[in-house]
Order: structure tokens, then sequence, then C-alpha cells
């Protein structure tokens, strides 16, 4: 008898919750639609807010019910993009293809970090932001980089270390070009570049000449040098500090070669080597343009009609020649 | 009798802290003590749940278990009222404010399995609490576990930044704070 009222006291509990939360679930059903799940699914997930929605579900959200733009993903593959655009029936519109710029941050600092470059030795919490309280930072220059690593905590996909001299490092395979670190940084020293630049201004430092030499020997001094070498009109200095115009950089390196102060840098990226001029010699009617356009003295010739060669060592592959050759028998080839 | 609410409630904000002196719902306190907004939210869901919980396992226990003398049927019966409880009440939240649901989302399902509220519930009735004195103390109790979760995130936040030895990094320090918290609290007792 006991067992009895036992089982029949439970069960009919058991039967009045699940009653009442079944006649729940319909009577509070809320609707969700399953395109926001499955646009969930093929984001990144890393919730990095570089689209600027609350993380990837309110960016899924914003995709379905406001119709945003799935391209403001930075992180994408662009095969999840076309099935998230395939699924909203998002790519029936003709919209032009908009050739994506691959990008990656890129630190504006390359100052070192031996003692007489520091004002004092700094014990506190490893944190930009902290240090930067204290004194300006434990550095002379007011511009150099903590070294403490707030944007390697901030990047969400690892793509950050610090490396030697308390400098960070960015993987250019793994960043995304999110932007978190930019935000983190409390010098404003990141910017996101164009993943193919090679040539960066590798110093943020808006002070005079004088004061940059005696806190950092690789700062910018605002010289001007970069600016009268450049022949694309690249480089421009604003507020003691060398700016290059990425827009209008080809990549050249005589910037690089001309910079006193080696703040002007040109990266060793594998799959974009540089490039040097060649000249087809049978095309080639001795105009002598190139020889007076070339600001690296790389071609041979100057006599009229005497066919040009490219002197091998010098040319910087900068381009020039071969926009200006009448004959178009210039061409830019891989250096290797 | 108001004076003795006022001792139940600060016992069991203090002196029986649910958490540092009972030792009850320690795997949200440790897994969710990383963040101070979170805590705040999961804090807040627990007090909520643990008042709603209390009354409704108060009167389960003396209308139906007592009456039909079922007593030992007590720890079944409350788990099912509670999972049932914050599943509807997740239900309802979800459907009238969105945005509490927003923000407490995640912590209402992972409160159906926090073994505080059906300690508390067990301990209302263990006491001879009546209706009032057990939302009281189940009140006091979720408030007890609110502080503890927000002291706790406060000083993981501040380990986040601070140099700790390689080998105690992340679950050590927490679990060694977590027993200096208790002993502090410990200081409370004899308080009432």
């Amino acid at each position: 008898m006991q067992i009895l009222t036992a089982v029949l006291a439970l069960g009919i509990l058991g039967f009045i919750f699940g009653a009442v939360l079944s006649f729940a679930s319909k009577k509070f059903e809320v609707k969700i639609d399953p395109k926001i799940e499955q646009t969930l699914e093929l984001l990144p997930g890393a919730n990095c807010g570089g689209c600027g929605f609350p993380g990837c579900a309110g960016f899924a959200e914003a995709i379905v019910t406001k119709g945003a733009a799935p391209t403001l993903c930075p992180v994408m593959a662009a095969e999840n993009r076309k099935k998230i655009e395939d699924l909203l029936g998002l790519n029936k519109i003709d919209a032009p293809e908009k050739k994506p710029v691959y990008k990656a941050a890129l630190v504006k600092c390359n100052g070192l970090d031996t003692d007489e470059y520091k004002k004092f030795e700094y014990m506190g919490v490893p944190n930009c932001q902290a240090a930067v309280l204290l004194q300006n930072g434990p550095w002379l220059c007011p511009h150099r980089c903590m070294g403490l690593g707030s944007c390697v905590a901030a990047c969400p996909f690892d793509a950050i270390k610090i490396g030697p001299h308390h400098l960070p490092e960015v993987n250019e395979d793994k960043c995304v070009a999110c932007g978190k670190c930019v935000l983190a940084c409390p010098k404003q020293l990141i910017e996101l570049v164009d993943k193919e630049k090679t040539v960066h201004v590798k110093c943020n430092s808006t002070d005079r000449g004088a004061e940059v030499r005696k806190v950092c020997k690789v700062g910018c001094i605002a010289c001007g040098l970069c600016v009268k070498v450049c022949a694309y009109d690249a480089i421009k200095v604003e507020n003691n500090l060398a700016h290059i115009d990425y827009e209008k950089c080809v990549g050249c390196g005589a910037c690089v070669a001309k910079c006193p102060q080696k703040t002007i840098i040109m990266e060793d990226k594998p799959n974009f080597k540089g490039r040097v001029a060649e000249i087809d010699e049978a095309a080639c009617i001795g105009c002598t343009i190139c020889f007076k356009v070339c600001k690296f003295s790389a071609v041979n010739g100057g006599t009229p009609k005497e066919k040009h060669s490219i002197i091998p060592g010098k040319c910087v592959g900068c381009g020039l020649c071969a926009e200006k050759c009448p004959k178009k028998c210039i061409k830019m080839i891989d250096k290797s | 009798m108001g004076a003795e609410l006022i001792a139940i409630f600060i016992v069991a904000v203090f002196i029986e802290n649910v958490v540092l002196s009972q030792i009850l719902g320690l795997c949200p306190f440790i897994g969710v003590s990383n963040k101070i907004d979170s805590a705040v939210g999961m804090g807040l869901a627990v007090i909520f749940v643990l008042l709603m919980a209390s009354v409704v396992t108060w009167s389960v226990q003396n209308f139906i278990l007592m009456p039909l003398q079922l007593d030992y049927l007590q720890t079944i019966s409350f788990i099912l009222v509670i999972a049932s409880l914050v599943q509807f009440v997740e239900m309802v939240v979800r459907k009238v404010a969105p945005a509490l649901y927003q923000s407490l989302g995640v912590f209402l399902p992972l409160i159906t399995t926090n073994c505080a509220v059906l300690g508390i519930s067990l301990i209302n009735i263990k006491k001879g609490y009546n209706l009032v004195e057990a939302t009281v103390n189940a009140g006091g109790a979720g408030l007890g576990f609110f502080f503890a979760l927000l002291i706790m995130a406060g000083i993981r936040e501040r380990l986040d930044i601070s140099e700790i030895p390689e080998n105690m990094k992340g679950a050590p320090i927490a679990f060694v704070t977590a027993g200096l918290l208790a002993t502090a609290f410990m200081g409370f007792s004899g308080l009432v």
C-alpha cells in the first residue's frame, strides 16, 4: 500500500509538471528562424567583434533579420561566405565582385631594448595599459612599444606573440585583421596593412629628430630623404613622421636603402619576393627614356640608338621604366 | 518575529554561507567566477531560482509529502520540482523578457544542476522553518552565494594580471584562493 502511494504521488507530480511544461512550451514558444542557427554555424565562432556586432551570434542574427552584409566579417573564409549567401539567397543579386584585401596587423615600432633605452625597470603587472600609467612607460622613447603584450592578450586568433627585443610579432597566416589589437594598444602602434605590402615605416614617434635620436637608434627623424627618393610620391612626412601611402607604394625599396636611421624596413615575404626589370632587346630602340627616368642608375646606355640593358645589382624593381617605355619592351619579372 | 527573521537572514548570508562554509554549489563558484560580469549574472539568477524553489519545495513537502508520509521521497521529488521549475522559468523569461533572457540565458539551465538550490531546500525542511522563514533563508543563501561569487570573481580578475608561478596558474590558484576565502568567512562564526 505504501509503495503504491509513493508511486502514485510521484507519478502524478511528474505528470503535472510534464503537462505544465508542455503547455508552457506551446504557450511561450519563441519562434527562431532556423537560418540564424545555420548562419551561426558557418561563422568562425571566435566572437572577435571585427564585424561590429556583439559576437558571432549577434552577427548571425543581424545578417538574417536586419540584412547585414556577410562581407562585414573580416575573418570568414570565402567558401563559408558563399554558403551563407546561398543560404539566404543573397548571391542572386549581381553585386560587383570586390577584390578582397587581405590585411594583417603591423606594429609600428622597431625599438631596441637594452638598458640604455630604459628610464627604469618596470616590475608592475604585465599589462601595457598599466605600464603607461606609470611615468608613461619604462622606455625613454615615449612612443616605444611597451612590449608587455596587451595586443597578445587581445588577439582571439593567437596570431601575435612577443618576440625578441620586447616587440610583438604578427603571424600573418593566422592574422585575420579583426582589429582587436589595434584597439588594445595604448600607444596606437598597430595598423592594419595589406598583407602584400613589404615596405613599412617602423616608427610612430612624432617627436622632433633631435629628440628621437636621443632615445632611439632606429626612430624616424623626419629627415625627408625617403620623400625625395620615392619615385611614386608615396611617402609624406607629417608631424615629424614618415607615412607610406600604401595605395601608391610599389615596394621598390628605394626609401629602405636611403633611410639613414633604418626606420623604413622591407619585410622578407616568401610569396612576395620583389621584382626586377627586364628589357626585350629586340624591341628596344634605344630612346634613352628608361635611362633618364631610372632613379637608381640601373640602366646601361645613354647614347641614342644604343640598346639598353639592366644592371642586375642596381635595379630595385620600382617599375618606373616599364611604365615610361614608349615601346613597352620592358617587363617586370620576379626576382627569382 | 522580525528579529528572528533578520537573524536567519544574517546567518544564511555570512555565517552559514552556502559556498564558503557549507561547500555547496562549488561548480558555478569555480566555473563562472572568471569575470565579474558573468558572476553578477549567475548570482542574480541563483537568488531568483533559490527564492522560487524554496517556496515550491516547501509547499510540496508540507502539502504533498507530509500528509502522505512520503518524507523519504524528499530528494527525488525536490530535484523534479527544481528542474521543471527552472525549465518553466526559462521559457517564461524567454517569451516575456528577451533582454533578461539574453543576460541570464546561459546561467539559467546551469542552475538546474546547482546543488546549492537543492541543498537549501532540504535545509529549510530539516530546520523546520515555516514558509516565511524558508523564503528568508533562501534569499539570504542566494545573497551569500552572490557575494561569494562576486568576491571570487574580483580576486580572479586581479589574479589574471599578476605574476603567478607557472605551475599554480589557472585552477590551482583558484582553489587556494577559495580555501583562504572560506577561512576568512569562518571569522563570522559567533556573530549571531
